[in-house]
């Protein structure tokens, strides 16, 4: 019992955090159907940003505290302005020709800044700094739920909480409910569809970036690959969940990862990645709307 | 030409990209030692190149600007360029890859058993490309799995020929009967999906197949891979290994003529058309009567066979293989090959795969950079130059009894 109660926190951890990756690629899908294949590198962007910046605070001895916000600001702000680059590079040239080409230049974005990082940083791992300390009234369920685990619990939570409040209640996440459903509509009642775009590029990477940062900081180690995995299981996530689909995004994470942390609790650790990617291809065959998602007819 | 309002962007553009790269293009931290390493030179350059690309950008759109006017006006009509006249007139098309022919026949002997070595890998990518391309050039079907059917062959001939002696003659069809029989497993039940879903769908089938490949150890000798695989018989006589390499290349070069061949027949068959068919709509392809499901199957099967077979010279070639060859990235330097080359053009793909392959074999400094540069290429081709280097000529009929009636 306890080693399922340890798994099954492992699980919700891991899921939240593909949540918050998924979270980006669903938000990106459900405004202008693409797949944004670098959505995984900016995840690693985000981690590695907040690497950096933490170790370089660290060494200059700032409070723990103090390292940890900025750490995640930094990572925050620069993924967004990678999210905010890499759309207007990229994607927006290509939004009126053939999506096969929006998909080949997303993969060339996604190769291009996996090799960036490597080239600019290192090919090693790194050691990341534990920025989240062990606390004393979390001593007696040590053995199960880890600090960490709570950290990233929460701030998952606090996250999907403000995302749902800004997109629900704010203009431009009306601005943004409106372009989803319907682009060219709502250019005719005067929203401004590429801010739109733009801004759910910017919320999508600051998610991606601060999920990179809680992970790279409970499993103790960076590289600059890690991108290219999480992002194909933020986007198992969030076609499991029905893509476009924000509760979705959460939900898909959520099954997502525990499915992987019990699976490679109880069968065989070989092969976690397997898992995941079976699960793909699986909800793909049949059920490709998701769990959430509505089955859309394609006009001709 | 360029504007100060321009300048200023340009100029906005060098800032933009200098605080973007600053966290992780100045500073370098060292955690074990503790120290920080603050690399200014790189903020300098990045801030000049984005300034000086960003100009050039600026620079060529004013060009199109222009050019586009001109056009309106009639003023200036666009010359067909010089490869398309080449492709389109037989009279020059066989001259020239006459030439190519006689040139890749001589090659062997004006220069080193080390350029050989590099020429024959060239060709296998020749062919890969020219496989992908019936997948993702005609049937437009963006298969990012592609390594998976090329490990399918090469360790179908290791496996066969350490447990069973099996030769490379022998094995060649049987990998690529293999690579096919898997092509056609993958297309089964993608049968039903949309581009950017099928996608990630063979994406994940290639990283299944190189997961396995790593981790059933009892298969495939996991990790480790498996070594000391037979190279090329030749009538039963033993050869040297200059001589090997040497029959190698000349294999590669009949292999990449029988490639051509058989693709050319395919494109303009009864399949290809439905194939192209397929990729530009496929609504109207079904309702022109053409059955999806047999089409988009052969085309994965007939673009795995030929990974299949590059699979087993592969594994003939390096004597060795392991799972490390497989990766992801594979697909993607294929997927290159196709797109800079020209999507659908069998001499576009043999252009880039040269250009791709041999390029950063030549330039050592910049192997770091290679896979940087594919990136990079993969999203300027799709920006500026989508049908690729040398485009695909789309067959239309010419009318040439009356002068005016042009199409």
């Amino acid at each position: 019992m306890e080693y399922f109660t340890e798994l099954f926190f492992s699980g919700l951890t891991r899921g939240s955090i593909y949540a918050l990756i998924a979270l980006g690629y669903t938000m990106v899908y459900g405004i202008i159907g693409l797949i944004n294949f670098a959505h995984g590198e900016i995840y690693m962007i985000g981690a590695f940003t907040s690497f950096v910046v933490a170790t370089v605070l660290s060494i200059y001895g700032f409070p723990l505290l103090s390292i940890v916000l900025l750490a995640g600001l930094a990572a925050a702000v620069w993924s967004a302005s990678y999210g905010y680059t890499v759309e207007k590079i990229a994607y927006r040239p290509l939004r009126h020709a053939p999506r096969l080409s929006a998909l080949i230049s997303a993969i060339g974005m996604s190769i291009f800044l996996q090799n960036y990082v490597l080239l600019a940083q290192s090919s090693e791992f790194q050691p990341f700094p534990e920025l989240i300390p062990d606390f004393d009234f979390m001593e007696p369920f040590a053995h199960v739920v880890g600090s960490s685990d709570l950290v990233i619990l929460l701030t998952t939570a606090l996250v999907m909480v403000g995302l749902t409040m800004l997109i629900k209640f704010s203009r431009i996440g009306k601005a943004m409910r409106a372009t989803s459903q319907d682009r060219t509509m709502a250019m005719l009642v005067g929203i401004d569809v590429n801010k739109v775009i733009s801004v759910t590029f910017i919320i999508g990477s600051a998610l991606a970036a601060i999920g990179g940062m809680l992970i790279a900081s409970h499993i103790g180690q960076i590289n600059f690959f890690i991108g290219f995995i999480a992002g194909i299981k933020a986007f198992t996530a969030a076609v499991l969940g029905g893509i476009g689909s924000i509760p979705g995004a959460v939900l898909g994470g959520f099954v997502l990862g525990l499915t992987e942390s019990f699976a490679t609790g109880y069968v065989s650790s070989d092969y976690e990645d397997v898992f995941a990617f079976t699960l793909l291809v699986l909800i793909l065959i049949f059920k490709p709307a998701g769990l959430l998602g509505r089955e859309a007819a394609e006009k001709v | 030409m360029l504007s100060i309002e321009q300048l200023k962007k340009s100029l906005f553009v060098s800032l933009w990209f200098a605080f973007l790269t600053f966290p992780l293009l100045v500073i370098k931290v060292d955690p074990i030692e503790r120290t920080v390493q603050w690399r200014w030179e790189n903020m300098a350059l990045v801030a000049a190149g984005s300034f000086l690309v960003s100009l050039l950008v600026r620079v060529f759109q004013v060009q199109q600007e222009r050019r586009r006017e001109r056009r309106a006006t009639g003023e200036f009509v666009d010359r067909v360029p010089i490869m398309q006249i080449i492709l389109s007139e037989p009279r020059y098309l066989y001259t020239l890859s006459g030439a190519v022919l006689l040139c890749s026949l001589v090659f062997p002997f004006l220069f080193s058993t080390y350029q050989t070595n590099i020429m024959i890998t060239a060709l296998m990518y020749v062919m890969l490309g020219l496989g992908l391309n019936i997948v993702v050039g005609l049937a437009g079907l963006l298969d990012l799995g592609y390594v998976a059917f090329y490990a399918v062959g090469a360790y179908s001939y290791a496996l066969l020929n350490y447990h069973f002696d099996v030769g490379f003659w022998m094995a060649l069809p049987i990998g690529a009967l293999l690579a096919a029989l898997f092509g056609v497993l993958l297309g089964f039940p993608v049968l039903r999906l949309r581009g950017d879903y099928l996608a990630i769908v063979t994406l994940g089938f290639g990283e299944i197949i190189r997961l396995i490949l790593e981790n059933w150890n009892e298969f495939s000798e996991g990790p480790s891979g498996i070594s000391n695989i037979s190279r090329p018989g030749f009538f039963g006589i033993e050869l040297s290994l200059e001589h090997a390499i040497l029959y190698l290349y000349y294999l590669m070069i009949a292999m990449v003529v029988f490639t051509i061949f058989v693709v050319n027949r395919l494109q303009d068959s009864r399949i290809g058309r439905a194939w192209v068919a397929l990729r530009e709509d496929e609504i109207a392809c079904q309702a022109m009567g053409i059955d999806k499901r047999k089409t988009k199957l052969t085309a994965f099967a007939l673009g795995a066979t030929w990974a299949g077979i590059v699979g087993v010279i592969f594994a003939a070639k390096t004597t060795f293989i392991n799972p490390a060859s497989f990766t992801f990235l594979e697909s993607a330097i294929i997927l290159c090959i196709v797109v800079l080359g020209g999507m659908g053009s069998i001499f576009g793909v043999i252009v880039g795969a040269l250009i791709l392959i041999l390029l950063p074999e030549y330039l050592r400094a910049l192997s770091d950079y290679r896979m940087l540069a594919f990136g990079a290429v993969l999203v300027t081709m799709m920006i500026f130059r989508p049908q690729g280097v040398v485009a695909n000529i789309r067959r239309s009929y010419q009318f040439k009894s009356k002068a005016e009636g042009e199409g």
